[in-house]
């Protein structure tokens, strides 16, 4: 057992060799290995690491079978304490967070809040109804263009525009959607992300509507009315949100609005049929479960979620340009999906948080980012399917392995 | 230049980049066949061949081989691409897409973009962020015939692409390890009952397309001069189309669809505005999806073949 750990170990290590080697040695035409050599001498630490693990673990398997690994006790310990006191402990603190936070934490908890609500409406998509969309961040540049073109063109408000932005994403939504309904997984992989390439190349190249890579800038801030009495008569006096804590709020209550509505969403009868068709399509179809139409409503409703972070993305810089919609910005948003759990509300609004706020921290390996997000995206495909905060249905059916063993559930032949 | 002239260029470069679309097309295709699953790395294999290409070719023009051995030279680069190409291939296989053959499409499909994501970034930060300028050895000098001009390059990439898929082709067709990739992509558990080794096709595949994605990438980097970590997106998009457009699991499809694309590019950028033309690729390919999934050569999804 120990003999043959050790053989595939030395054959991971002659093949990343020849993979790391040549890639990270040479830069130019010169040879300098140094740097291939430690990053192969990392991962194979990494490795023997894990091949160390595997031996200890080896040996106690026998004894510590019968237990649950930590990660199941901290969650059940964490279940233990009322619900009320964990959502009212965090609500508390996203609305003192600003009181407390200088001007730069502020604006990452923005981001951060914005990703989430981002998450929270791609998991419709893909957590609930099961379809890979890879063009998401479409949808988001569909709510920013929509308010700017509104407010700079027609000096539309923000509220104003916000119904508008989410009926044009949820329009391009079902746009997508159809052509698409017939399509398996990959297929539609593609499609969707050959559609936000193709919104992005639209708002890169058609100049004379939205100024091409410069962008469009100068939008108003979204305002608030309050009445006045001051000289006698009444009248509405206009507050813009300028300011980062109150920018914060409002993407504050438009995220808790979200987390309200998927959630109602994934426990009403229409979060029933998409998890429905997530599992098996075709026996939803027989089901009674109308397929069509329901798919057709998830997109649309992704879509609006992601256009109302886009018009308040927009709204908040007063600035937008192709460039913040990037095919990269898509995998991020679903590497937040997969980080929390596919299907996880909890687990989206966790994930969220810490890739978007952890990179910010450790500022100097910026760099590394997006490989991280990549391994992330993989591993834990591989390691932890249901994700870090799993959806209490999709864990029972993922990890429903041993007792039963879980078909094939796709129909085909495999 | 008069019309004929014109349109004979245009066909030129349009059967140019219609070979090297179809070559990575292949490579989709024959991963689709076996496993059913789009190999989404297939973009960042291709640009990690062109990256080898250009290691290896920059060290042997530092050698003085270009102008001695010149012939043993390209073998060598292409050669070398498509071996680490292949090795790479294999490996994403047993990372991203061999623990998870049995789960569900969704989590393989994302295991396999992350993967991509990792490569691409991985390729970045190891070399560089700007383009890598490709040594130029085959020079300016061009062939005319009634007015078009092809580049000794152009004639040498078509003749070798066409090369590699015949050979493809015939490997496919006329050995043993053809026939298992067939029979495995027929019915894979019959495949198994009747004793071939599945894990063992399913790497060999993942070594041969990828290895001609590599090749793909070698050529467009001889032919552009440059290459770039993130040049794989957009080529992986167009052969994608190619694949889709020819038949997802068929090889003469791939080769068929690859052409066509090629064709419809260079036409739309000789003719009409140019800014547009990816915006046509994913046009054509989210309408043949939409009309015809099976594609050009492609069999009824249950019968999907190799």
């Amino acid at each position: 057992m120990v003999r043959q750990e050790l053989q595939k170990l030395a054959v991971y290590a002659f093949f990343l060799a020849i993979l790391l080697i040549p890639m990270l040695g040479f830069r130019s035409a010169s040879f300098e290995p140094d740097r291939a050599l430690k990053i192969w001498g990392v991962f194979v630490g990494i490795l023997i690491l894990n091949f160390i693990v595997k031996a200890v673990r080896g040996g106690r398997a026998a004894v510590e079978a019968h237990k649950e690994p930590w990660t199941e006790r901290t969650r059940e310990r964490i279940s233990r304490i009322p619900r009320l006191y964990t959502i009212g402990g965090l609500a508390l603190l996203a609305a003192v967070y600003p009181l407390m936070a200088n001007n730069y934490m502020i604006d990452v908890g923005i981001t951060c809040l914005i990703y989430v609500s981002l998450g929270l409406g791609l998991n419709i998509v893909v957590g609930l109804c099961g379809l890979l969309d890879l063009g998401y961040i479409a949808f988001y540049a569909v709510g920013a263009y929509t308010y700017s073109l509104l407010n700079l063109t027609f000096g539309v408000s923000f509220w104003a525009a916000l119904p508008m932005g989410v009926v044009l994403g949820m329009v391009c939504g079902c746009i997508i959607g159809y052509p698409t309904l017939k399509m398996r997984g990959d297929y539609l992989a593609i499609v969707t992300l050959g559609f936000g390439e193709i919104v992005r190349l639209v708002l890169n190249n058609w100049d004379s509507l939205t100024a091409g890579p410069n962008g469009l800038f100068g939008m108003k801030r979204p305002t608030l009315y309050y009445p006045s009495f001051a000289d006698g008569g009444f009248s509405w006096v206009a507050y813009y949100l300028k300011s980062l804590p109150a920018l914060y709020y409002l993407i504050l209550i438009i995220v808790v609005l979200t987390i309200v509505g998927v959630r109602r969403l994934d426990n009403s009868r229409i979060g029933r049929a998409w998890i429905a068709i997530r599992e098996d399509e075709t026996a939803a179809e027989l089901s009674g479960v109308p397929t069509t139409w329901n798919k057709l409503l998830a997109y649309a409703l992704g879509a609006a979620f992601a256009s109302v972070a886009g018009a308040f993305f927009a709204a908040k810089l007063s600035y937008t340009n192709p460039n913040f919609f990037l095919f990269m910005e898509s995998c991020i948003v679903l590497c937040i999906v997969v980080l929390g759990g596919v299907g996880s509300i909890p687990g989206i609004v966790v994930a969220g948080f810490v890739l978007i706020a952890v990179p910010e921290i450790f500022r100097g390996l910026e760099n590394y980012r997006m490989l991280a997000f990549g391994a992330i995206m993989t591993i834990m495909m591989v390691v932890k399917p249901e994700g870090l905060i799993p959806a209490s249905r999709r864990k029972r059916e993922l990890h429903a392995t041993d007792p039963h063993p879980h078909e094939e559930s796709d129909g085909r032949d495999r | 230049m008069d019309l004929t002239a014109l349109l004979l260029q245009q066909m030129v470069n349009a059967i140019f980049l219609g070979s090297i679309y179809a070559l990575i097309a292949l490579g989709y295709t024959m991963v689709y066949g076996i496993i059913e699953l789009i190999n989404f790395a297939h973009g960042e294999l291709f640009t990690a061949g062109a990256f080898i290409g250009v290691i290896v070719l920059s060290a042997l023009q530092q050698a003085g081989w270009v102008e001695s051995h010149f012939v043993l030279t390209l073998i060598i680069v292409f050669g070398l691409a498509m071996a680490y190409v292949a090795v790479l291939g294999v490996a994403v296989e047993h990372v991203a897409y061999k623990p998870l053959r049995n789960s569900s499409r969704l989590s393989a499909l994302l295991s396999a973009l992350g993967m991509s994501i990792f490569l691409s970034n991985g390729m970045m930060l190891s070399q560089g962020v700007s383009d890598r300028a490709y040594p130029q050895v085959f020079g300016l000098q061009a062939i005319e015939i009634l007015g078009a001009r092809i580049t000794k390059g152009q004639i040498f990439i078509i003749l070798l692409a066409i090369a590699l898929m015949v050979a493809l082709q015939l490997f496919v067709h006329r050995t043993r390890l053809g026939k298992a990739m067939r029979a495995t992509a027929q019915n894979r558990t019959m495949a198994r009952m009747l004793g071939i080794d599945i894990d063992q096709t399913i790497r060999i595949t993942f070594m041969i397309g990828p290895a001609l994605g590599a090749a793909a990438g070698v050529m467009v980097g001889l032919f552009y001069g440059a290459v770039r970590f993130d040049m794989g997106f957009i080529f992986m998009i167009k052969a994608f189309a190619a694949a889709i457009l020819g038949g997802i699991g068929s090889i003469p499809g791939a080769m068929l669809g690859g052409l066509i694309i090629g064709v419809i590019e260079v036409g739309w950028a000789a003719f009409l505005p140019s800014a547009w033309k990816d915006v046509t690729t994913f046009t054509v390919l989210i309408l043949v999806l939409y009309l015809k999934p099976s594609g050009l050569l492609g069999e009824s999804v249950s019968e999907v073949r190799v």
